[in-house]
């Protein structure tokens, strides 16, 4: 039970995969302007990664390491990816067009989520069990919703307020991004 | 030996098995996805809700852009929406490929924007929740006001207002919006016209009747 916390907590906020080991920033920046969009992004990046994950581990254990093949882990692993993303824009798009209007767009944009890759290498490379390397995946993609959601109520907010010319747009969300980085570097007294 | 410790001794062997027998696993899965998830969508209607203006203000007769597409689709006519105007209708009919109708209703030829005074306004908010572009600016018993850019003319303001304090104002045209007008079709600047009449020789000249013949 110990364990189970203290991996959800180290892959949430310790070793929070988006601000301490900087994965995935492409959609940290690109779908971070308005709330909403962050929250779909954000929902759908928790169902694949953990999906991803689970399966990435399934084919590491019983089809690579049994023929000696880890060296094939990475290309491997983005076929897994490939895979799931689109299986779960089938599913979605047929069991719930709702929800499919919502995370749609986004979810293509997964595949190229190097954090979902970066999650399934750090479990093989960690020799993380089943549960633990399903538990890994899902708070890897619950810290990044987490972020994104939190980055995306700053730069809301960020678009009315009286930036200085020089600053406008990208840089000024850079900025933001590092202050939370050093902001999240504190976490790691937690561990 | 079995199969697998055959294959697993063979390193380029063991990794085209593999990765080979991956993808083509996978590849089933998506295409038994492809096959059992596919969804009836209907792509006419998509490209049809694209072209329309999406003010989504109801003057077609439905509740929106979406269900005019879907009307559409069905066979309804497609000049009944005002705020697209005459392009629409036309990118429209190339869409459908079917000829181009006039604008149904009176023809919109200037454009207006509602325009509030301000002086009568009783702060009741019906314009507001009734303008489809969020274009009536405003609080509950505060005077409302028109953001004159944002206003498509579509007149939906005008009925809800309990005071009748709306009205609809013609836009006066500033150098900043003023364009050429579109020319008229071929067909239509050729009407009346011979083609003899195109190539100046051709022109009967203002001389005698010998001369014409000739």
């Amino acid at each position: 039970m110990q364990d189970i916390a203290v991996i959800l907590l180290s892959a949430v906020l310790v070793n929070n995969f988006v601000l301490v080991q900087f994965l995935g920033l492409c959609p940290f920046m690109g779908v971070s302007n308005k709330l909403e969009t962050a929250i779909g992004m954000g929902s759908a990046t928790t169902f694949v990664l953990t999906l991803a994950a689970i399966s990435s581990y399934l084919v590491n254990n019983f089809i690579l390491i049994p023929l000696g093949l880890e060296y094939l882990k990475t290309i491997a692993f983005i076929l897994v990816i490939a895979v799931v993303v689109q299986f779960t824009k089938m599913f979605i798009e047929k069991s719930s067009p709702l929800l499919y209007r919502v995370l749609g767009v986004f979810l293509p944009l997964i595949t190229t989520n190097c954090a979902v890759l970066g999650v399934a290498l750090q479990n093989t490379a960690k020799n993380h069990g089943f549960l633990e390397a399903s538990l890994y995946g899902f708070g890897a993609a619950a810290g990044f919703s987490l972020v994104l959601v939190l980055f995306s109520a700053m730069r809301e907010r960020l678009a009315v307020a009286d930036v200085p010319v020089p600053f406008r747009g990208p840089a000024i969300a850079l900025i933001t991004a590092g202050m939370m980085s050093l902001a999240f570097m504190g976490f790691s007294g937690l561990a | 030996m079995n199969m697998v410790d055959l294959i697993a001794q063979q390193p380029l062997l063991a990794a085209l098995v593999a990765l080979g027998g991956l993808a083509i696993v996978f590849g089933g899965i998506l295409g038994f996805a492809a096959v059992k998830f596919r969804v009836e969508g209907d792509p006419i209607v998509e490209r049809i809700d694209a072209l329309l203006p999406q003010t989504q203000c109801g003057q077609c007769g439905y509740p929106g852009c979406r269900p005019y597409a879907e009307a559409i689709a069905n066979g309804d006519i497609i000049n009944k929406c005002p705020p697209g105007g005459q392009a629409t209708i036309n990118a429209l009919a190339d869409l459908l490929d079917v000829p181009a109708p006039e604008l149904d209703g009176e023809a919109v030829e200037v454009k207006k924007v509602a325009f509030i005074r301000e002086a009568e306004c009783i702060g009741c908010t019906k314009c507001i929740q009734a303008c489809p572009v969020d274009a009536i600016l405003g609080a509950a018993k505060q005077m409302h006001t028109v953001i004159a850019s944002e206003c498509t003319g579509c007149d939906l303001c005008v009925e809800p207002c309990p005071v009748d304090c709306i009205e609809m104002r013609p836009v006066a045209q500033t150098l900043a919006d003023w364009k050429w007008d579109v020319p008229a079709p071929l067909g239509e600047r050729l009407k009346g016209l011979r083609s003899a009449d195109l190539i100046a020789t051709d022109r009967p000249r203002a001389t005698t009747g010998k001369d014409r013949a000739a």
